[in-house]
């Protein structure tokens, strides 16, 4: 009989490739942005493996001093434009019509577009490496750091197109990320299934919907800036070259009106992902739901008045200073409450640690430990110090690995079988999160060290008289430990491909409306739109006695 | 006997190589030591306490073997608890605005006599100028100030410029880091109450050689101090044995970037050279002042300090030794 389920599929049989290449459905856009992101996640670690090798040994001559420039550049800025972004605009493009209970995100064609100037960006960044002197000297890559600071990036002080490769590329990821969030917000706004309020969205949702406003807030700024350097550099504009009269510290301000909302952008998802994981692996609902939307809604709007905590070294009145200190110290409150919920969550329930519980626990250890060395460097004396040191580099480590990496990892144990129809080795899984538990904490727990005695970042060799040996020695060492995690997580993701156990509808046994239908999921979602009661659909369909819109 | 004590002025104050930011010795840094104390031990209370909770947490409330899957109780939440958890961190993040509010105006704003010492100091990609207007010299990557002895203190005022990209001056044991901003002049300052020579380096990134980017800061006893401030207002000695060197870097293109005494550039494109032996290291920290290290610098910049903009003048083997030997006369 022909349904047009069969019909459909003699579509995919016969050209598979083009239909992925063709695709506007959420799921695969979803798996394709995770897959780029995943991709250039292996690029930059291997950028970071190459700089930890040359920092192992003081005055090691691995690196020329401009290739590690330009290693450290690039690893940074891939890693926050090509690995968090994408992954996180995957996971949200992926999970979000599931979770609302609907067919498609509401501009499916964007959505493709979205992604693939995305991609198109990612490669032209690449493809720099390419120009210049050649591969072998590691062409003309950029060489600037990830927040490019005026006026080094001026045509005086970097000749060359490396800099036009940074900007060019970040604006057109950028485009890509703003289709995203566009995309987001009116889906949970326009098509949530009947019976889906907006206090009936799971958290995930809430808080992708958040961090959507924000980057709809945050990103133009950059752009514009960015725009801005490419006018000093083709037209000599003037805005941030101090040699024309412009104003690096200017530049500052743009970039960090961008930058830390993006920090935001990039560990809200995180915390997205703990919110649905903690419960379903504890068997109890979110504690404080309510306060946890609140909690979110007031990061967001902190998020955009801390910029120049970024800058308290860059020679602010002292005026300025402190309201930027107060704000950002405020910003603790939010953070803690959830930090608080989620532990709420916990006590009382049935804790089992299966592997995405296990990498939310990290999660939380970590990420505690990330929000007080924040404080420190909040307060701005210690800033003076801290600030632009090794502990400035454990501290977004700390957050970026430790809070949004595990929280990728977990996502991806938990959802794999949603996406695939099998279960990820749990065997293996717990292996990976002990190896790179341990790893993580040695390359960047020492690092804190390393900036108390005075190691400035991105400098390239060191004498063997400051007492950094030692430590830099063990954060290397830590590397090998987190590379060893990430190759059994790449051979378990590829081998479970095939070999996983089948997952069945909800494997976890878990409450929210991915989980009611098949896995993978068919390509309309849902045969029949769900209807909700409930903030725990599934809950209410598996407790009849006890279901949960009685107690909302 | 000229000589000699010319070679005395070099500093031989000891050298604290690491610079722990928990071991001070000069009043800014040491008031930023006391906030951080504060700041340390609020954290680290926060982190025992709600980490224990996690943990107390996790082993507690696992699921136990012989678990009879049923379902534990489902509790929702509780405004009580949730009052609690927001208006304890509003409280310690009320104190923290207040102590950070405090040190912060008094360090940043702290009044200074008139006459204190100032010391200029230039940016450059990859070496610090150094300048004493109230004396009239320049130098270069070292800076001397003198030492607080008692009740009787001596601030310093550092005055930062840049001559080409943002650099960050930070030398941990004597205060934090301060911008150094092309078009914004900004200040920092120090009053030391230990002798000895600190290091320190460029905090922000600058380009190719930002690592060796490094500062020395001599702080010596005010004898000391006022002897090499003598030392370095007398114009360089003519050394007639070195007749030849002389002539050499005032033929050669060294003289269109570097000054010694009167002669030669005082554009600022290359460190002043005048005495240069009185000083420890060239490049900025990655050579020391002898003669080997000296003739490979000349002979070939790029093999101490890839990338850095001194060129390979090409010179020859006598141009090479004449040269060395003239710049070691230096004192
Ligand atoms: C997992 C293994 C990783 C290792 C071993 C590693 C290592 C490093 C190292 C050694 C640096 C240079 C520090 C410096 O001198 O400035 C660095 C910089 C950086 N890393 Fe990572 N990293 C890792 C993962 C990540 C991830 C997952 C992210 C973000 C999602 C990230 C974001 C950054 C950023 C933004 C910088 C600053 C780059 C700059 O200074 O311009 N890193 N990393
Ligand atoms: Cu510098």
């Amino acid at each position: 009989m022909e349904t047009p389920d069969s019909i459909q599929l003699e579509a995919v049989k016969r050209s598979k490739g083009l239909e992925w290449l063709m695709t506007v459905d959420h799921k695969r856009l979803g798996v394709m942005y995770i897959c780029s992101g995943l991709f250039f996640f292996v690029v930059a670690g291997i950028m970071a493996s190459l700089i930890r090798i040359q920092l192992a040994v003081p005055q090691n001559d691995f690196l020329p001093p401009d290739t590690f420039n330009r290693m450290f550049t690039m690893h940074g800025t891939s890693m926050v434009f090509l690995v968090g972004m994408p992954i996180i605009a995957g996971m949200a493009n992926f999970l979000v019509p599931l979770m609302v209970g609907t067919r498609d995100m509401a501009l499916p064609r964007l959505n493709a577009f979205g992604f693939w100037i995305f991609l198109f960006g990612g490669c032209l960044l690449y493809y720099s490496y390419i120009g210049g002197p050649g591969l072998y000297g590691a062409g003309s890559a950029p060489d600037v750091g990830w927040f490019a600071y005026a006026p080094l990036t001026s045509k005086a002080f970097s000749r060359g197109h490396t800099v036009d490769y940074w900007a060019l590329s970040l604006i057109l990821t950028g485009i890509g990320s703003l289709a995203t969030a566009a995309n987001i917000i009116v889906t949970v706004f326009c098509l949530r299934c009947k019976g889906m309020t907006m206090f009936r969205l799971p958290l995930f949702v809430w808080m992708m919907l958040v961090t959507a406003f924000l980057m709809v807030l945050a990103l133009p700024p950059l752009s514009a800036a960015q725009i801005m350097l490419l006018l000093d550099r083709f037209l000599g504009a003037g805005f941030f070259d101090t040699q024309e009269g412009g104003s690096a510290v200017i530049w500052q301000h743009f970039f960090w009106i961008f930058g830390h909302p993006e920090v935001y952008i990039l560990i809200m998802p995180g915390f997205a992902v703990a919110s649905e994981v903690i419960p379903v692996f504890s068997r109890k609902p979110i504690f404080g739901y309510p306060v946890m939307v609140a909690a979110s809604i007031m990061i967001t709007f902190i998020s955009l008045g801390v910029w120049a905590h970024h800058m308290f070294t860059v020679g602010m009145t002292s005026v300025a200073n402190v309201f930027f200190a107060t704000s950002t110290l405020l910003i603790a409150i939010p953070t803690g409450i959830k930090i608080f919920n989620w532990l709420g969550t916990m006590w009382g329930g049935k804790i089992r640690f299966a592997t995405p519980m296990l990498f939310c626990m990290g999660f939380l250890f970590q990420f505690l430990a990330s929000g007080l060395t924040g404080v420190m460097l909040a307060i701005v004396p210690f800033d003076w110090q801290l600030s632009d040191s090794y502990f400035v580099v454990a501290h977004f480590h700390y957050v970026l690995v430790g809070g949004l990496l595990f929280t990728i990892f977990a996502a991806i144990y938990y959802w794999y079988p949603k996406v695939t129809g099998r279960m990820l080795s749990e065997k293996i899984g717990k292996m990976h999160f002990w190896i790179f538990v341990l790893g993580f904490n040695m390359t960047f727990g020492v690092q804190h060290i390393l900036g108390i005695l005075g190691m400035p970042r991105r400098i390239y060799t060191y004498d063997t008289d400051r007492g950094w040996d030692l430590w830099n020695m063990i954060s290397s060492i830590g590397v090998i430990f987190q590379g060893i995690a990430i190759l059994l997580f790449i051979y378990n993701i590829l081998s479970s491909l095939r070999k996983g156990k089948e997952a069945g509808p909800d494997p976890w046994d878990a409450w929210t409306l991915e989980w009611a239908t098949s896995s993978p999921p068919p390509s309309y979602n849902f045969a029949k739109l769900p209807e909700v009661k409930s903030r725990r659909p599934l809950w209410d369909e598996k407790h009849p006695d006890d279901p949960d819109w009685r107690h909302e | 006997m000229v000589l000699f004590s010319a070679v005395a002025m070099r500093a031989e104050e000891e050298i604290h190589n690491i610079q722990n930011i928990f071991e001070p010795t000069s009043t800014p840094a040491e008031g930023i030591l006391e906030i951080a104390w504060v700041v340390l031990t609020i954290c680290a209370g926060i982190f025992v306490v709600v980490a224990g909770l996690m943990v107390y947490a996790i082993i507690r409330f696992r699921a136990k073997k012989d678990d009879d899957g049923s379902e534990p109780a489902q509790v929702y939440g509780s405004n009580q608890i949730e009052m609690a958890w927001t208006v304890i961190p509003l409280l310690i993040v009320l104190v923290l605005v207040f102590v950070t509010a405090r040190k912060t105006i008094t360090i940043q704003n702290m009044p200074f006599p008139e006459g204190t010492l100032e010391v200029n100091i230039i940016g450059h990609q990859w070496w610090w100028e150094v300048e004493y207007p109230q004396y009239g010299f320049i130098t270069a990557n070292e800076i001397h100030i003198p030492v607080s002895e008692g009740d009787i203190k001596r601030p310093t005022i550092i005055n930062l410029e840049s001559a080409d990209v943002i650099h960050s001056f930070w030398v941990p044991k004597l205060g934090g880091k301060r911008d150094v901003v092309p078009n914004y002049p900004n200040q920092i300052w120090y009053e030391p109450d230990e002798t000895g020579i600190y290091l320190g380096n460029c905090a922000e990134f600058c380009g190719t050689q930002h690592a060796n980017m490094q500062i020395r800061v001599v702080v010596q006893t005010p004898e000391d101090f006022e002897a090499w401030l003598k030392n370095q207002q007398t114009p360089p000695r003519e050394d007639a044995s070195v007749a030849t060197g002389r002539r050499m870097f005032e033929s050669l293109a060294c003289i269109s970037c570097h000054a010694i005494g009167e002669k030669g550039a005082n554009n600022g494109f290359g460190p002043d050279l005048t005495h240069l032996m009185s000083r420890q290291t060239i490049g900025a920290g990655v050579a020391d002042t002898n003669y080997d290290d000296i003739h490979q610098w000349l002979k070939d910049p790029d093999s101490l300090k890839p990338g850095c903009y001194m060129p390979d003048m090409k010179l020859t083997d006598d141009q090479l030794k004449h040269l060395t030997e003239y710049l070691l006369t230096l004192h």
